[in-house]
């Protein structure tokens, strides 16, 4: 560990670092635009000159390395002079319109300008002029106040994976652009409003909407997909303004996906804000009382055999828990929470997480994605491959639809057999896996939701056992899940008791007359047209399909609107927690349900939020440990069975509608749009 | 002044056969597996003894420069790049060589790609010298039809290949990092140092890059030997040097002479004197567009060398003379060559990118006086702000034209300032 002075100050850095590292260590800032941590290094904002003992000119610490002996001194006269002039050069092309652009108040410009600008100008000339772009319907641009840093080229070419950005002309007349007047196809490109250190480009729909001193800010978790990205819910009153990525390097690093960050939109439309009841075929605004009285009416006398319940994919833990025990009371072993249908068996928990966790891809040398397309179904873990797979030391095969991946894919075949010969090792990618330090199969849930799902699951369990895929220290058998309740609800075991039905099931059921109600606690990707004389009582936020169905409505809580714990893909709990209040009469999910077993007189034993939860980990310690992965217990799982020759198909069509906030969404239906219109001229 | 035995090209003004036939007449490729034979050490300490500085512009030991090569070839092959995008205003000494001599830099090719375990040299030639590049094509050709080069070159039992490729016709490209990123195949823009080419250059391999005639020279030296090149010229400032002399002289014209050779001489005895006599002269740029003016005064005893052109606060550079007499408008002059600057930055650093234009506008306002005398400390601070605090040396070649204007023609500058006002105010 080479040992520098900074400031006078004798500081032991690790070996390969920058100096501005180094200055960060020594708790001394280094004003940088560039610079980032998670980018290559570009070192031409110059902002970062500190002064080194011996070198004839300031150095630009964020390319220097730091060596044994380096002197540096970062506020000197010299190191302000440098700093004040670079400033001066951003400032004299840079428009004076803080008052009317977005990125006022969170401005690194702005910021560093109080540091280092000047009270005026010396600039008498005009200033230039840009042309802004179009980067589609989320990312606006003022090009007029670009730096040309290239933080967006860089987050594009090296992140998104999508070499849509550049920089065309010389000099002053130097441009951020994509190349041929084409909007971005990346479904990252939110986060280069936030790379951005200036006002050039900034969020379009939250355009003129607040300013950051305004907001209130809530550290939470998306469930838009099933990485359980880690977010920064920022609102204004009853709204929500916006969502920020918040750093987990576990997780999400620092970016979101577009959908998670843009379909917040969604929360404000569609939006069950009171209960209602269907009177003479018409759902009829009601009071709680009304509501709870027409499902004790028509459930309060039925056995248990002829009830079921199905949990939905944006559920959070305490609901899925107060429901399961309030069916239990009722005596009914008809729930589940596998909308999908996916083959998923919550036995055994290593064959239903990603075990590897999302940053053991960092690891990984040998991926094989199976029915799964991580780009459209879960875009921060595909980064994690896209930048394992920048290292060159990575190869992806797929079985199953590639789609447009951003790095290079094998593709080995279309349907589960290849999965049967890889495992009996007559696939030659079987040598592969076994040849590989760090090899990971990655199973979607294209692969699972199928009628021969559990033979697959069972296909790819012998694959990662007989090639080394889960060995001693390493377990890369990974389910990609779509539904951020998924693997909480595998957790708690909502899934159907002995002698239960399954979601396919109880739709069965409904349509012979053989069940007579039906729970749906934010279910709505089943076939409601399935659901057939049964009783319908839909509790969620949004009148999607279940609630145009429904008898009953009991208005909940939206992901922003209630805490509550959610496991992502790799069975990591995290705490949502409660940004603005639920709209109207809702109310949080949990505690509906407490009230409707007292008009059932099964009356839930807990009061608060906080005796359930006790409950819950009474039951299931590892809920207790937050932000922590849990490492999954491996045995026997799937069937063996006969496998289908049919393709994997992608269970995701549209990346930006997947769920009712999404569908819910102006801003998601604009993206799609966007898209369509760029498919439509890129075919002329 | 240098003696005919002594110049190193000899066919620098294309009166000879420039094909290898007339090369070897005038001595080129003479038993040069000789000189491999002494192995890469000796090459490389002879060109140190020698004390040969690089002939692009900044004046770095070639010798020095060589030795930073690993001394093995690792899992990465070494590469020799030569600049040949001779692209600074007023120089004009690699196009004779490449047009006129082509075989001596393809035979320093070999002998510094020898030296420096290399078996590849790729040659960027400015995409403008077009016939430039296709003699030195065609020397190529002819070196490898003759087994000069290519596999077991002169029979030295070393494989050696040189590519030449031709640029697009970007200032910036002659930067040593953007040539090698131009020559990737991607944008020329000056890349971060540290890593210095030497540890990741041309495709992440040790690389060298050099000037034409630093290579062109190398033969020579190494058959006369280190003393004979070290005897000429000044200690530290040896041998021999083409100079471009180019502006307000009677007879323009590249010459080989002697480093260190006083400027008046150097303009008088080959250039026909000065327009009008040398008490007609207004300044010289000593070394391309990239150094300070020089007033007449200072000229009067100048010594054309690295050293005695730095203490003035002036520079060698490539050596191209830009002589203005007393009809010069020396601020319209350096006004142009700051658009030059301008038009020529790559965009990439702040300073440069912003600086540049900030400073052509001020000095387009100059030339008509349309300014005030406080301007001229503005303009001053401006370009030390873009001095030294750039990724590459463009940006302190924007800002030394205009330090020396300021320096050593301010008055200039308050004159038209002040006749500018004087009109102003009596037009109102």
């Amino acid at each position: 560990m080479p040992k520098m002075k900074i400031d006078n100050v004798e500081i032991e850095v690790p070996a390969g670092i920058t100096v501005l590292q180094a200055c960060e260590l020594a708790g001394r800032e280094v004003p940088r635009f560039c610079y980032h941590e998670r980018l290559s290094i570009a070192g031409n904002c110059r902002m970062c000159l500190v002064e080194q003992e011996k070198a004839p000119k300031p150095i630009a610490s964020c390319a220097m390395p730091v060596a044994e002996g380096m002197a540096i001194h970062t506020n000197t006269p010299m190191v302000r002079k440098a700093r004040q002039g670079v400033m001066e050069f951003l400032l004299i092309n840079h428009p004076l319109d803080c008052p009317i652009c977005d990125q006022g108040g969170e401005c690194d410009l702005q910021d560093q300008a109080m540091a280092y600008g000047f009270d005026r100008s010396r600039y008498l000339e005009n200033k230039r002029a840009v042309p802004d772009k179009d980067l589609g319907p989320l990312v606006k641009t003022s090009m007029n106040r670009c730096i040309q840093c290239t933080r967006c080229v860089r987050f594009a070419t090296e992140v998104a994976g999508v070499e849509e950005l550049g920089a065309t002309g010389r000099g002053e007349h130097m441009e951020i652009t994509t190349y041929v007047h084409r909007t971005l196809t990346s479904e990252l490109s939110g986060n280069i409003v936030d790379l951005c250190p200036v006002g050039a480009l900034t969020s379009k729909p939250y355009a003129f909407n607040a300013r950051p001193w305004e907001l209130r800010k809530t550290e939470s978790v998306d469930v838009l997909d099933a990485v359980g990205s880690n977010i920064r819910v920022d609102a204004r009153g009853a709204e929500v303004m916006r969502v920020l990525p918040r750093l987990n390097e576990t997780v999400n690093e620092e970016w979101i996906s577009d959908k998670t960050r843009h379909a917040i939109d969604g929360l404000r439309r569609q939006r069950l804000d009171r209960p209602y009841v269907r009177r003479d075929g018409k759902l009829q605004p009601a009071s709680w009382g009304q509501a709870f009285a027409a499902i004790a009416d028509r459930v309060g006398k039925l056995p248990g055999s002829r009830i079921a319940a199905i949990a939905g994919d944006l559920c959070d833990l305490e609901s899925m828990f107060a429901l399961k025990e309030l069916m239990a009371s009722l005596g009914s072993p008809n729930i589940d929470c596998r909308q999908d249908g996916a083959a998923l068996e919550a036995g055994v928990r290593g064959s239903y997480i990603f075990n590897s966790g999302i940053a053991g891809i960092d690891r990984a040398d040998v991926i094989l994605l199976v029915g799964t397309q991580p780009r459209i179904e879960a875009p921060i873990i595909n980064a994690r491959i896209h930048k394992r797979s920048l290292s060159g030391k990575l190869k992806v095969a797929a079985i199953g639809p590639v789609g447009d991946a951003t790095y290079r894919v094998e593709k080995l075949g279309d349907g589960p057999r290849i999965l049967a010969d890889i495992a009996a090792g007559t696939h030659a990618f079987a040598k592969m896996l076994a040849g590989a330090q760090a090899p990971m199969i990655i199973l979607g849930m294209g692969a699972l939701a199928r009628s021969d799902g559990s033979a697959v699951l069972a296909a790819a369990r012998q694959a990662a056992e007989a090639h080394g895929v889960v060995k001693e220290g390493w377990n890369g058998f990974n389910v990609l899940h779509l539904a951020a309740a998924r693997v909480g609800g595998l957790d708690l075991g909502f899934v159907p008791a002995q002698g239960g039905r399954d979601v396919a099931a109880i739709l069965a059921g409904c349509s012979s007359g053989e069940i007579d109600a039906v729970y749906l606690l934010g279910a709505d990707e089943i076939d409601t047209g399935k659901l057939g004389k049964a009783f319908v009582i839909y509790q969620g936020h949004h009148g999607d399909a279940g609630a145009q169905r429904a008898d009953v409505i009991l208005p909940g809580a939206a992901y922003t609107e209630k805490n509550g714990l959610y496991v992502n893909t790799e069975g990591r709990v995290q705490l949502g927690r409660r940004a603005v209040q639920p709209p109207g009469d809702a109310r949080e999910d949990w505690a509906i349900l407490r009230a409707l077993s007292d008009q059932l007189g099964k009356r839930l034993p807990f009061d608060t939020q906080d005796q359930l939860r006790s409950q819950l980990v009474k039951r299931n310690p590892q809920f207790a440990r937050l932000d922590h992965q849990e490492a999954g217990a491996w045995g026997s799982f799937g069937r063996s069975g006969p496998l289908l020759g049919d393709a994997f198909a992608s269970p995701v069509s549209e990346f930006y509608m997947t769920c009712p906030i999404s569908r819910a969404s102006p801003t998601m239906a604009a993206c799609i749009a966007n898209r369509r219109a760029a498919l439509a001229v890129a075919a002329e | 002044m240098l003696r005919d035995e002594d110049r190193i090209f000899t066919n620098l003004y294309g009166q000879g056969d420039w094909h290898l036939a007339g090369a070897r007449a005038r001595g080129a490729w003479d038993n040069t597996k000789a000189l491999l034979d002494k192995g890469p050490d000796w090459i490389v300490d002879e060109m140190k003894k020698s004390g040969l500085r690089g002939r692009g512009g900044a004046g770095f030991p070639t010798g020095l420069k060589w030795s930073f090569m690993p001394k093995q070839v690792g899992d990465r092959p070494h590469y020799l790049v030569v600049n040949a995008d001779e692209s600074e205003p007023g120089t004009c000494k690699d196009r004779d060589i490449l047009r006129h001599d082509p075989h001596t830099l393809v035979e320093g090719c070999l002998v510094a790609g020898f030296a420096m375990r290399a078996h590849a040299a790729y040659i960027y030639v400015r995409g403008e010298f077009y016939n430039e590049a296709v003699h030195l094509g065609q020397a190529v050709a002819e070196a490898r039809e003759a087994g000069l080069i290519g596999p077991n070159a002169c029979g030295s039992g070393w494989d050696f290949e040189i590519y030449v490729h031709r640029g697009a016709g970007a200032y910036i490209c002659g930067e040593e990092t953007a040539l090698l990123e131009s020559l990737e195949g991607k944008k020329g823009m000056p890349r971060l140092k540290p890593p210095f080419p030497a540890g990741s250059g041309l495709y992440g391999c040790p690389t060298t890059v050099n000037n034409v005639e630093s290579i062109a020279v190398a033969p020579t030296i190494l058959r006369r030997g280190a003393a004979w090149f070290a005897g000429i010229g000044r200690p530290n400032n040896t041998g021999t040097k083409v100079f471009c002399i180019s502006g307000h002289v009677n007879k323009p014209c590249n010459v080989e002479e002697e480093m260190g050779i006083p400027m008046r001489e150097l303009i008088d005895k080959h250039a026909g004197g000065v327009r009008g006599g040398w008490d007609n002269l207004l300044a010289v740029i000593p070394g391309g567009a990239s150094v300070q003016c020089i007033p007449k005064p200072i000229c009067d005893d100048m010594l054309m060398d690295f050293d005695s052109l730095r203490n003035v606060g002036s520079g060698l550079g490539t050596a191209a003379v830009i002589v203005m007499d007393k009809s010069t408008d020396i601020v319209k002059a350096i006004a142009r060559l700051s658009y030059f600057y301008m038009h020529e930055s790559c965009g990439q650093c702040t300073p440069c990118r912003e600086g540049t234009g900030w400073m052509w506008r001020v000095m387009e306002r100059l030339v008509l006086g349309n300014a005030t005398v406080e301007e001229i400390d503005v303009l001053q601070d401006v370009t030390k702000q873009v001095e030294g605090h750039t990724i590459c040396a463009l940006g302190d070649a924007a800002a030394w034209p205009i330090q020396g204007l300021i320096r050593h023609f301010r008055p200039e500058l308050e004159r038209r300032i002040a006749a500018y006002g004087g009109r102003r105010l009596a037009a109102e």
